[in-house]
Order: C-alpha cells, then sequence, then structure tokens
C-alpha cells in the first residue's frame, strides 16, 4: 500500500464525504432562494421532452442498482438464494438497460444545452464543470461495465469495491482492497467521488427535495401571516435578531 | 362553518378604455426584472381574441384547472398526485415562452453611438434571451384593438363554444377589453400542485402567495394554473405570481394596478366565505351550476351568527366591519351584477367583473335607436346573442341568464338615471323591471359611476399586533433577481421607502409605516431640530415645510 492509495482511497472519499454533508447543511441554510433544479423547460421543450425523464429515470435505476451492489453483502443476498451468476446476471443486463437509457439522456440533454443557444447562454460556469464529471462518471462506469463484464470474463467488484466503500463507512478503511481494481472502475469511483465533492455548489442539489411529501398532504395550503414560515419571513440574521426576553425566546 | 375573509377585487368592464395603465405600473413595481421580462402579473386583453399566452383558455391544450372525476371527486385536470410526479422531469403541460412571446429590447446604442452616414441609424430589436436579432412576431398584446384577429381569433376557445358564427369583419364585430390578474381562488389549482408546497393561501386575507424560498422549480404551479398567471422566473428559477401587492393591502391602500386605473373601474374589499364549503360547492356537477354554488359559499357579513362565528376565529371587529362595507360584497351578493371568470375551471376565483354592456350599447345607438331607453336596451339584451353568448363563454360556463340579468340591471341603471339627470320624473318601473328598487339603483349608481375612492376601496389594515411585530429583518424577497431585489435599504442603496439605515428591512406593513415615519414631515422626530434654531434637512423629503425652517411669520397687523 503506497501513500497514493491512502491518498486516493481513504483521505480523498473522507474529504469528499465530508464537504457533501456540511456542504449541504450550509448551503440548505443560507440559501435555500438558490436551491432549484433551474429548469430550462421554458426555452426548449422538443429535446428536453425525450431527453429529461430518459435521463432521470435512468439514474434513478443506475442509483437503486448502485445500492443493492455496494451497500448490500454479497452474503446476505447469496442468504435470500441470490446466487452470484444470478447476481451478475440481473446486475449486468438491468444495468446496461438503466445505462442505455441514462447515456442517452446525458446525450440529448447535452446536445440541447451546448446547440441550442437560450440554453447555452445560462448555463453557469458550475453547470459546466459538473457535467464534465457527471458524465465521466457515468461514462466510465459504462466502459467499466461494457469491458469487464460484457465482452470481460466478468469482474467481482462486490468482492473489492463494495467492501472497500463499506470500510469507509464502518470507520475502518481498507484501500489495499482498491489496488488491484480494473483502471476504469477505479476512475469511474475517483470521478464519482469528485462529483459528491462538488455536489453541494451545484444544482444538483435539487435531488434532496424530491416532492414526495405531495403524495400526502392536503391540497390546499394555508400559511398565516403570523407563521414565520410566511410571506417574506426569513428568520432573522444571526446578531440582528430582536432583544427579547428569554422565555420568549424559548418558547420560538 | 369555518369563517374566512378574503381579499377579492371587482373590474367594472364597461369603463376599460384598454389604456394598458395597470399592466405598466405593475410591470415596472413587480416584474421589470431579468428573468421576467415576459411575465405581465396584470395584463389587458382584448375580446374576442387569444389571450396572453396564447389560447390560455384552452384547457384541452394545457390541462389547467380542476375536473370532477367520475366518482364525482375534483381532481386536477393534468392528473393525480402520482401521475403529477412522473411528470416532474418534463412538464407536458408547460407553455413555453414563445407561448408568451420571447423578450427583447432595442439596439437603442445605435442611434446615437452611429457613424455619420448616408442612412438614418435604426434601434434593431434584439432577443433578450439570445441577444441576436430578432424579428418581433408575437408579444403579449399582439391583438389589441382586434389588430391581426381576421388571422388569430379563430383560435379563441369561447368563440369556438359558440352556436353562432362570428364575423370577424371589422363594421361587424364587438369588442371590449378584459384586465386579469391573478384570481386569488379559493381552490387554488396552483397550489393544490405546487410539489414543494410552496405556494399557499393566506389564512388572513386569502391571497395566494409563492414563498421563494420554499420553491423548487417543479414548474406545476405554471400549467396547473387555468388563468396562467403563474409565471416561471427564467433566471432564478422559482414561480412568481401576482401578489395582490400585500405590502399595500396590508396597510390599507389599494394595489398598484387598482390606484393607477384611470378609468376607475376596480374595486377592492372583502368577501366573507365559508371555507368547509368550497370542496363540496367546487364539486358540484354541472358546470353551469358553479356560479351559484360559489356565491352560496359567501356569507352575509350582517348576519349575526356570521359574526359570532366570524369573532371566533379571531377576527378582528374592524375586518368584519370592513367586510359590511365591502363594494365587493354588494356588488356580488346584493346587486348581483358582478361574474366570475370562468367559473368552470373550478377553481372558484375571486377577481370578478361586471360583464361591459356597452357592445349591446353600441349596436343599438349605431342603428339609430335611442341607447339609454329601457325597453330598446332590454330587447336588445334579449335580441343580440352574439355579444351575450360571448360572455357567458366568459362569466357564467355559457348559461346566458346570470348575464342576461346582470346587463338588464345595468341598462336598467342607465336608463333611470338619465331622467334624474334630465330633471324628468324618474320612472319606477324600470328598477322594478329587474327586481330593485330606486334606491337600490341609485346606490349601485353612485358606487358604479360615481366610484369614490373610498367606496372603491375597502381595505381594513392587517393586524400588527397579532403578527410578530417588525421582527422581519430581512426579506426573501430581496434575493438577487427575486421580486423584492433593491427593495427597502437593500444593501444600503435607496428603496422605494427612501434611504435607510441599518439592516435591510422587509415590504411588510409595519416597517412601511415606521420608514414613511421616519422620512415625512409631520412626523415630529423626523426633522425637529436637535438643537434649538437648527433643522435637519437630511430627513426631509422635500414635502412641506418643516418646522423651523423659516423663522416664525410676524402676527397679521403687527409692524414687520
Amino acid at each position: 500500500m503506497t501513500a497514493w492509495d491512502f491518498l486516493l482511497w481513504v483521505a480523498f472519499p473522507y474529504a469528499a464525504t465530508g464537504v457533501f454533508v456540511v456542504g449541504h447543511l450550509l448551503r440548505y441554510r443560507y440559501d435555500q432562494f438558490g436551491w432549484t433544479s433551474r429548469s430550462s423547460q421554458t426555452y426548449e421543450n422538443r429535446l428536453l421532452r425525450w431527453g429529461s425523464p430518459m435521463f432521470h429515470y435512468g439514474i434513478l435505476m443506475v442509483i437503486g442498482g448502485h445500492i443493492v451492489g455496494l451497500f448490500i453483502p454479497k452474503e446476505w443476498l447469496e442468504f435470500f438464494g441470490v446466487t452470484e451468476h444470478m447476481y451478475h446476471l440481473g446486475a449486468t443486463w438491468l444495468g446496461s438497460f438503466a445505462a442505455a437509457l441514462t447515456v442517452t439522456g446525458l446525450a440529448i440533454l447535452i446536445y440541447r444545452r451546448r446547440l441550442t443557444k437560450r440554453v447555452l447562454l445560462v448555463t453557469t460556469v458550475m453547470d459546466k464543470v459538473m457535467y464534465v464529471f457527471l458524465a465521466g462518471t457515468i461514462a466510465f462506469g459504462t466502459t467499466a461495465t461494457v469491458l469487464y463484464q460484457i465482452f470481460g470474463g466478468g469482474y467481482d467488484y462486490r468482492g473489492s469495491i463494495s467492501p472497500w466503500i463499506r470500510s469507509l463507512y464502518s470507520l475502518q478503511p481498507d484501500p489495499a482492497l482498491m489496488s488491484d481494481v480494473p483502471f476504469f472502475f477505479q476512475l469511474h469511483v475517483l470521478t464519482a467521488t469528485t462529483l459528491f465533492l462538488l455536489w453541494p455548489f451545484t444544482r444538483l442539489v435539487h435531488v434532496f427535495s424530491a416532492p414526495l411529501g405531495y403524495l400526502v398532504r392536503p391540497y390546499v395550503v394555508y400559511r398565516s401571516r403570523d407563521n414565520p414560515r410566511g410571506a417574506g419571513s426569513r428568520a432573522p440574521r444571526r446578531g440582528w435578531e430582536k432583544s427579547e426576553r428569554p422565555v420568549q425566546r424559548a418558547r420560538r | 362553518m369555518r369563517v374566512m375573509a378574503q381579499m377579492s377585487m371587482i373590474m367594472n368592464l364597461d369603463k376599460c378604455i384598454g389604456c394598458h395603465t395597470c399592466s405598466v405600473t405593475c410591470k415596472q413595481v413587480w416584474t421589470n426584472r431579468t428573468g421576467v421580462e415576459y411575465a405581465w402579473f396584470n395584463n389587458v386583453e382584448t375580446r374576442p381574441g387569444i389571450g396572453y399566452p396564447r389560447e390560455y383558455e384552452n384547457q384541452e391544450k394545457w390541462k389547467g384547472g380542476w375536473v370532477r372525476n367520475k366518482r364525482g371527486r375534483l381532481q386536477l385536470k393534468a392528473g393525480g398526485r402520482l401521475k403529477k410526479l412522473s411528470q416532474i422531469f418534463n412538464n407536458p403541460n408547460l407553455p413555453q415562452i414563445d407561448d408568451y412571446y420571447e423578450p427583447w429590447t432595442y439596439d437603442y446604442d445605435m442611434l446615437t453611438t452611429a457613424p455619420a452616414g448616408t442612412q438614418s441609424p435604426v434601434a434593431r430589436p434584439k432577443s433578450l434571451l439570445t441577444g441576436q436579432n430578432m424579428d418581433i412576431k408575437w408579444s403579449g398584446n399582439w391583438d389589441d384593438n382586434l389588430g391581426g384577429s381576421q388571422e388569430t381569433a379563430a383560435l379563441d376557445p369561447i368563440l369556438a363554444t359558440m352556436s353562432e358564427h362570428v364575423k370577424m369583419e371589422f363594421e361587424e364585430t364587438f369588442m371590449f377589453y378584459l384586465p386579469r390578474i391573478c384570481e386569488h381562488c379559493l381552490n387554488p389549482a396552483c397550489v393544490a400542485a405546487c410539489p414543494s408546497g410552496a405556494m399557499y393561501k393566506r389564512e388572513e386575507d386569502g391571497i395566494v402567495l409563492v414563498d421563494e424560498d420554499g420553491c423548487r422549480g417543479w414548474r406545476m404551479c405554471v400549467s396547473a394554473c387555468p388563468y396562467k398567471k403563474v409565471y416561471f422566473n427564467h433566471k432564478t428559477g422559482k414561480a412568481e405570481k401576482c401578489t395582490l401587492c400585500y405590502p399595500l393591502i396590508e396597510q390599507g391602500k389599494p394595489t398598484i394596478c387598482s390606484e393607477t386605473c384611470v378609468g376607475r373601474l376596480r374595486y377592492l374589499g372583502l368577501m366573507l366565505y365559508d371555507a368547509d364549503a368550497v370542496l363540496a360547492a367546487a364539486s358540484i356537477e354541472n358546470d353551469q351550476d358553479l356560479l351559484d354554488a360559489q356565491r352560496a359559499c359567501f356569507l352575509d357579513p350582517f348576519d349575526p351568527a356570521v359574526i359570532a362565528a366570524a369573532k371566533a376565529e379571531g377576527m378582528a371587529d374592524d375586518w368584519i366591519e370592513a367586510a359590511q362595507n365591502s363594494p365587493i360584497y354588494k356588488l356580488i351578493s346584493e346587486y348581483e351584477i358582478a361574474l366570475p371568470l370562468h367559473p368552470e375551471y373550478r377553481t372558484m376565483p375571486m377577481v370578478w367583473y361586471i360583464p361591459p354592456l356597452s357592445p349591446v350599447v353600441d349596436v343599438v345607438s349605431n342603428s339609430g335607436s335611442d341607447g339609454e331607453d329601457a325597453r330598446t336596451l332590454f330587447a336588445a339584451i334579449d335580441k343580440l346573442r352574439i355579444p351575450v353568448e360571448y360572455l357567458a363563454g366568459l362569466f357564467s360556463a355559457g348559461d346566458v341568464v346570470p348575464v342576461e340579468l346582470s346587463l338588464r340591471k345595468l341598462a336598467a341603471m342607465r336608463a333611470y338615471m338619465r331622467d334624474i339627470n334630465l330633471g324628468n320624473e324618474p320612472d319606477e318601473r324600470i328598477p322594478n323591471a329587474v327586481g330593485m328598487t330606486g334606491e337600490t339603483i341609485t346606490a349601485m349608481y353612485r358606487l358604479l359611476a360615481i366610484a369614490k375612492y373610498e367606496d372603491r376601496y375597502v381595505i381594513p389594515k392587517a393586524h400588527v399586533e397579532t403578527a410578530r411585530e417588525l421582527e422581519e429583518l430581512g426579506c426573501s424577497l430581496d434575493t438577487d433577481g427575486g421580486p423584492g431585489m433593491g427593495g427597502p435599504g437593500a444593501a444600503g442603496h435607496s428603496g422605494p421607502f427612501g434611504n435607510t439605515v441599518g439592516m435591510p428591512l422587509g415590504a411588510t406593513v409595519d416597517n412601511y409605516n415606521e420608514m414613511t415615519g421616519r422620512s415625512g414631515t409631520n412626523s415630529s422626530s423626523a426633522t425637529a431640530p436637535t438643537t434649538p434654531g437648527r433643522i435637519n434637512l437630511l430627513n426631509w423629503n422635500g414635502g412641506g415645510v418643516p418646522e423651523g425652517m423659516f423663522p416664525p411669520v410676524a402676527d397679521a397687523g403687527s409692524p414687520a
């Protein structure tokens, strides 16, 4: 294990996780107004109509697959009778379908963003950086799958990458697990880690406001003027609170 | 019974001259920012016409508002909750910016900086989206005064529902203006469609607002509003809409569009309604019964039971009094001449309209008959199917009876008041023919024709003693690009309330009064000299003469 291994497979992931968590907390606390998907649908819809749902549904499937593959230990699945062969077939075929959807969708979205003048002009520098790492992550992941899983003999990442991730989050990091992982998987992991590092500073924050509460809340929402969440009632900035008795402060 | 108060507006269409002053002042106040250049919280449409955005009334195309489903329950026309969420990545019903219009400016610089040449320099239109030269092909008001209507009016969804063919030949057509703002509905489809729960109806006055901090830009409100009065700010990625100028309303002042209306055709006041009855009323089976169902939701502010229930809900006495004096209550419930815009959308809109009699009067006058004679007008209302059917398509889901009733009352008022103005004996049969008395019709005339400021606007102030007093330091609208950007004292700049010291203040009733108090001459503390013989001109707003600026005038008669 070299210092590089330690840097790439221990220090960097921990740093990215820290920035990811703290960045989101700070942004949520201080930049509610900037917390939006910043849709460009009103500018152009012919391409977006296809690209956006393809990408989003594809990436949701991809995320689901990653959760199963990375966070559920092999032994657990085998306990339920999912053998290595069954898992490999499922992951490869479902994964390829999801990847095809995601890659096509993303290709349409990037094409649209670059070639529709209206959309290009509202694209920020951060958007572009984000696109590079998002597209890179997806491209390397797809390449790895095609090279090693479909045309190669099939690489059992559940024996190396998955335990490595779990070792990070059980606070017993084992970088040695990543040393012999095929190159494109390594690249995929590194770009993904960078993407997580950038995440809180991009429009990707909208992922965390997926409005699932909509399914259960009443249709018409009422709020009072008195409500601290009412019109224009952002909480006072720190240091500018009105002086008041401690009792009142406690009540609010 | 759950008594709630709704700040509502009524517009008297007979008096609208289509001058667009309301639109312009509204734009100056609320939407003069990048991202909402194309948005007009208030716009004035020529009818027949296709409106703004184009064909917004065609709900088969845009799927706005509510529908009653097979089980008799109310459902958003675009689909249920799961369907809405599944369409979150691409809202299939969202209007494109070109359905409003591509915003543009002119290359004014060229007029002064172009080098000398043989041709006069011109300022070419430049797109505000791409910065490139553009051909202007459409805008928010392209068919103003029926301009080009021969080509576009066929797309007017109301004309499509009418039994008789409406000719768009200039000599044979009719037209009137329809100013539109957000309807601040009792059953708002935009609020119901917002996945984030960032849109809400205010409990106190029923104003429908967007919480700019909570909005995540899912765009469902834009398509769910059948009136297309929620706009997507394409710079900030947030929804914005008419606020009924709540910072003004809270201090008892009319909205900008009302205040600046040169025709003085807008009325503002409270309506009390039973919030528990709204859903059942909006779910009624027959579209044409919706008008009466909505009227039945309104409560009589003079009824002791209603007053007791309102007080039990914590409504202040001055609000109940304002509801009793409300011009809205008079026009909707007493005189029954105001009608809602498109009740068939089932949102229970709360900006109502007095339908215009002028298309009828014009025809009568042009034919050489007496346009102020009651019998002639009554006969014309019965006979002139086209304007009446068109108005019914707008205001009563196609039912001509309420429109006729309203127009007959307006006609009766014209005829009855003419006799009085000419010094003739007033004919009591005229008001009786429309179920009114000479007394009520005179009162209606005062409200509609004399239209005193204090009669048009009966707006109770918001109760700040119940609100968290002056705690609102900083306003979520003040963000860069937000509606309140550069608002009162933003980052040390001067705002509409004058230069301020200290932290930016939110645009609320308490702050406004505080600020005007600080800069006015009538406040003793503002310009009163701190040192005898001096005057603090820094706090003088230029109005009036501050005390102490000049030596006291000598008493008359005494030698100078």
